[in-house]
Parts: C-alpha cells; structure tokens; sequence
C-alpha cells in the first residue's frame, strides 16, 4: 500500500473506532481505559523508531514522557502568569499544548542524541537512564509547576467535540495513535528506514556505504523523544492531579520497552500489538484483581518472550508463513522494502 | 604514472597510546594502478585503510584525494567522494536481503551526489545488475546468513562496488578461501580495474597479490620500507627480512 493511502485508511480506522466506541460504550470507565491502551500505542512505537529501528535502547520515555506533560502544565500556567503583568491572553487549547509539548520533547531529543549517541549498545541505556533521573531531578525542584507536592490542573467545564471531557482526551490519543503509527510505517518503507536498519545491523559498514549515521540517529532520538512528548501532554487533563512520582513512573519506560519486545521490533504492527495486548490485560488486572500486579504480568510476559521469541508475536507470525511458503531448511524471504 | 596521483598521502601517522601504528606513511596512488599492500600481522596495513577511510583519525599527514584534501572529512563523506572499502571480516547488514544491502550505498551514495538520480525501478535494476557481476543473483532475496563465505566476500565487494568508487580498498579480501576461491576473487577484482576502479589490494597470500599486483607496497611495523614493481620488491633484502627473519 503507498504510504498516502495508508495515512488515509490508518485516519479512517481511528476515526471509525472512535465513533463506534463512543455510540456503543456509555460508561466512562471505558474511556479512562482506552485512553491508557492509545498512549502506551504512541509511547511503544516512538519506542520503537529509536529502539526497534536503530538498534538503540532507551529507558528514559519516563523523561520525554513528563516532558511533554510538565510543558502542559506550564501553558496551562501561562494565562494566570501573564495576567500578573497585565497581558491578557486566553486559555491554550489542549492540541497547541500537544504540538509544544512534541516541539519541546523533540529538542530534548536532539541534545539527550547529541551527546549519548557516541556511545553504544548498554552505555547508551545507562545514559537514558541517567537522563530520566536528571529530568525528575530539575521537575522535583521547579516550584512553578508544583515541584515534589505536585499541581492540581482543573479541566476546562466546556469538552470539545461534544461528549464529556475524557471522551476528548481519548479522541485526541487515537489521532495521536494514527499520526505515530502512520510516521513509523513511512520510515520502515522509506530509504530512511533502510538507512536505520543499516545503522542497527553494523555501524561501520553503513558509514562505509555513504550512510551519514550521526545524523539519522538524531533524526531518530528527535522523533521518538518529540511523539513520546506528544503521549504526555495530556496527562495532566487526564489525571488531573499531577506529581513527579506519577509523571516519572517507571511503568512508562519498562512498558515502552516491553510492548515493542512482545510485540514484534522490526515492524509497526509489532508496538500496537504489545501496547493493545499488555494494555488491556493491564487494564483488566487493575480492575479485576489489582493494581499491584501490573507491572508483575509485564515481568513474566517480558522474560518469557525474551526466552521463546526474542522477535515477538510479528516474529512467531513470519516464521510461520515462511515455514508455510518454503520447505523446510529453506531461506527466509524478507519483506521487500520500496526505494 | 600520470601527472596528478588520484591518492596521495604524506607523512601519515597514528598512535594508539604509546604505541605507533604508523609512523610517517607517504604514499601516492595514480588512477587504474592495482596495488598490493602487504606486511605481516599487526604492521598497520588494516590502520592505514581506517585511516584513509575515515573510519579512524591520523594524528599526523594529510591525505589528497583527486586533489581534494581528505583531512576532517568522515567516513560517509569521503565514501561519497569515490573511495571506497570492503572489510576485513565481511559486515554484511545481516537483517536485510542481498538486494537491500546494494541498495544502501545506491540509495545513501550514488543518489547523495550532485547529477543523476536514479529512480526505484533503476535502483532495482542496478541492484540486479551488481548481484550478477559476482554471481550472487539468484541469492538476491536471500539473507547474508544464507550465504557461503566466498559468497559473503562477494557481497562485501558488490556492496563497495555499488557507491561506484574511483579507488577501492580491499582489506583482506580473500582471507579463509580455498585456492580457487582466491581465483574467483582475483577475477572479479581485475575486472572491476578494467571497468576503471582503482584498486588497493590489502592481502596475506602472496601468490594472489603477485599475481593481481602491478605494484607492492610493504608496511612493516608501522613505516613503509618498499614500495614498487613487485618482482623488484620482492627481492628486496629488507623485505625478505622481515617475512623470512635474518
């Protein structure tokens, strides 16, 4: 399929599961749930374009992720703030708040990629890693947007769109959901998903071969860190209290890094798959059972795939139908990339 | 020789800490020449092609490639500017088919250059074309993993051949081949010199680079002690020296 039309019938399917969810489902929980489902979509294949793509394993999401949701919280500020000196400007509405929150993770992105990407493999994971704690760091002690007590954020009485204020917010990730979705198929078909894969596979031979690597790992670090941003946003409209603590959450990274594994790392089924699969038995488990175990059935799930099918579900799937298509012992047959 | 050398590298030098790998290199190579770069293990050979590659930065010299300083330029630049490399152990891209590995360098060198563009149909047909002339087509959608490893050297040098380079570096090309193996490399390597590549052969067996070279080059510990005709050079008592020992 070209990539146009794939925009256009990824568009046609979030709408359609937007308008039916919202004729079908009348209890509010459903979208609470969901909205949770569509964000671990985005975080697991913004994951997954630096992780999946080049190879480069990121346990910082929780950083981008807070971000995205901390600068929300700064222009949800804004108006109060600049009312103080007299500049009258009305409330921001949530979808600028989605683009900034990107624009600012994204540049976070570049520098965090600027000055982590000479190093390799578990280095680079470390620094990631070092990097969410330093983010936690700055946010605990920044008093405007709540520091270590946290900040309330009251939602605007009015929700767009009709409906009430959580059925916008889950509009707002499913077209978050598409848009993400749709960029990671583009790079997989375009010659920079090839330059990526080059890039995973060996380093030295894509330099030898004309790829300019430094500079498509920034293009990478930039989009995953800006569409992570974007997932955040709206965090704080969505649990309308926000805290370091919850913002920061490990959960975040640990599920940005397991979906994709379960899921599949070298395609863009492979996230949606792991972020709808551990998602919803996250959601169920909370509800039935409880809130503690969520991160136990993403443990378990993560070390056995790990141990049975280190390529994911879109793994075990393609080594069925090449077990299918070639007799036994035959080469695979990779899936063809366009130029 | 012509009059302006399409390689020229003065007085080239890199250290690893105390140790010097190489010690003052000069070096000129002029267009369609085939040269053999020989030495025994650890006398900087593979050093001098990171060097000259940019795949490692020479603290001393300068490097003049087709008159164009090479000094600051890394690796994907001056793959761009027509040299090119294959590596000592084959760094096939392991996840992606025969055909997508040709079409990196198609897709990220010849189509990054100022001029022709070419379009997906004549990507693929070049990437078609390439496999052949190292008689790798019918493995085209195959992995390397697949691949035997003269194969796998093959597709090392389809792989370099494909940024269309005006001189090659084949570092080692042969290593771990049978007898006619090493035939079928030498075939392909002198052929790509009559298509016009300049070749610099990087090699342990002698009787290949004899019979490939037109000049020898010998590095021993880091300084270059011989470098011409190789029948010449070869009974160069230096050189004998260090191969045979006193």
């Amino acid at each position: 399929m070209r990539t146009g039309w794939f925009w256009i019938a990824a568009a046609a399917v979030g709408l359609a599961l937007v308008l039916l969810t919202r004729l079908y489902f009348t209890n509010e929980y459903f979208f609470f749930a969901a909205y949770v489902v569509l964000q671990y979509v985005v975080l697991s294949t913004a994951w997954n374009i630096l992780g999946g793509y080049t190879g480069y394993i990121n346990f910082g999401t929780g950083a981008f992720f807070a971000i995205g949701a901390y600068s929300s919280v700064v222009l949800h500020k804004l108006p109060a703030l600049l009312k103080t000196f007299d500049v009258a400007i009305p409330a921001i509405p949530l979808p600028v708040m989605i683009v900034v929150g990107g624009v600012v993770s994204g540049i976070v992105g570049l520098g965090t990629g600027y000055l982590t990407l000479r190093l390799r493999g578990v280095f680079f994971a470390i620094a990631t890693l070092a990097l969410a704690v330093v983010v936690q760091t700055l946010i605990v002690n920044w008093d405007f947007v709540g520091g270590s007590r946290g900040i309330y954020v009251i939602r605007p009485a009015q929700a767009p769109l009709g409906g009430s204020y959580i059925q916008y917010l889950y509009t707002l990730m499913m077209a978050l959901s598409v848009i993400s979705v749709a960029i990671a198929r583009w790079i997989e078909r375009s010659r920079l998903g090839l330059g990526f894969a080059a890039i995973r596979d060996d380093e030295l031979a894509a330099e030898a071969g004309g790829v300019p690597t430094l500079r498509l790992k920034l293009i990478a670090t930039t989009l995953s860190g800006a569409l992570m941003g974007m997932a955040g946003a709206p965090l704080p409209y969505y649990v309308t209290y926000l805290d370091p603590a919850s913002s920061f959450n490990l959960a975040y990274a640990v599920n940005s890094v397991a979906m994709p594994v379960i899921g599949g790392m070298t395609s863009w089924v492979g996230p949606i798959i792991g972020a709808v699969l551990l998602g919803t038995i996250q959601q169920l488990a909370t509800v039935t059972i409880s809130s503690a175990l969520n991160l136990l059935i993403v443990g378990l799930l993560l070390i056995g795939f790990v141990m049975i099918a280190p390529n994911g579900i879109v793994g075990l799937v393609q080594a069925r139908r090449r077990r299918r298509a070639l007799p036994v012992g035959a080469p695979q047959r990779e899936p063809q990339r366009a130029a | 020789m012509s009059a302006a050398p399409l390689l020229a590298v003065s007085g080239l030098g890199k250290r690893f800490g105390g140790f010097v790998a190489l010690d003052s290199i000069d070096l000129t190579i002029a267009t369609g020449e085939r040269v053999g770069l020989i030495g025994p293990n650890g006398s900087g050979k593979s050093t001098l092609v990171n060097c000259l590659c940019g795949t490692l930065k020479n603290e001393t010299g300068s490097v003049t490639f087709d008159g164009r300083p090479l000094d600051g330029l890394i690796a994907h630049e001056r793959t761009r500017l027509g040299l090119a490399r294959s590596f000592q152990l084959p760094k096939p891209f392991h996840s992606l088919n025969l055909i997508d590995n040709i079409r990196v360098p198609l897709l990220y060198t010849v189509n990054a250059r100022h001029g022709a563009h070419l379009g997906d149909a004549q990507v693929q047909a070049r990437c078609r074309e390439l496999l052949q002339e190292v008689a790798l087509a019918d493995k085209a959608r195959r992995l390397p993993r697949d691949l035997t490893q003269v194969e796998m050297r093959k597709l090392e040098l389809a792989r370099a051949v494909a940024t269309e380079p005006r001189l090659l570096f084949a570092d080692e090309a042969m290593a771990g081949l049978s007898p006619s193996e090493v035939e079928e490399i030498i075939a392909v390597l002198i052929r790509l010199n009559q298509q016009g590549i300049t070749i610099v052969l990087i090699e342990h067996i002698m009787r290949a680079v004899m019979s490939f070279s037109n000049r020898l080059v010998v590095l021993v510990a880091g300084q270059k002690i011989a470098d011409g005709l190789p029948q010449e050079v070869v009974r160069n008592p230096e050189v004998e020296r260090a191969y045979l020992g006193e």
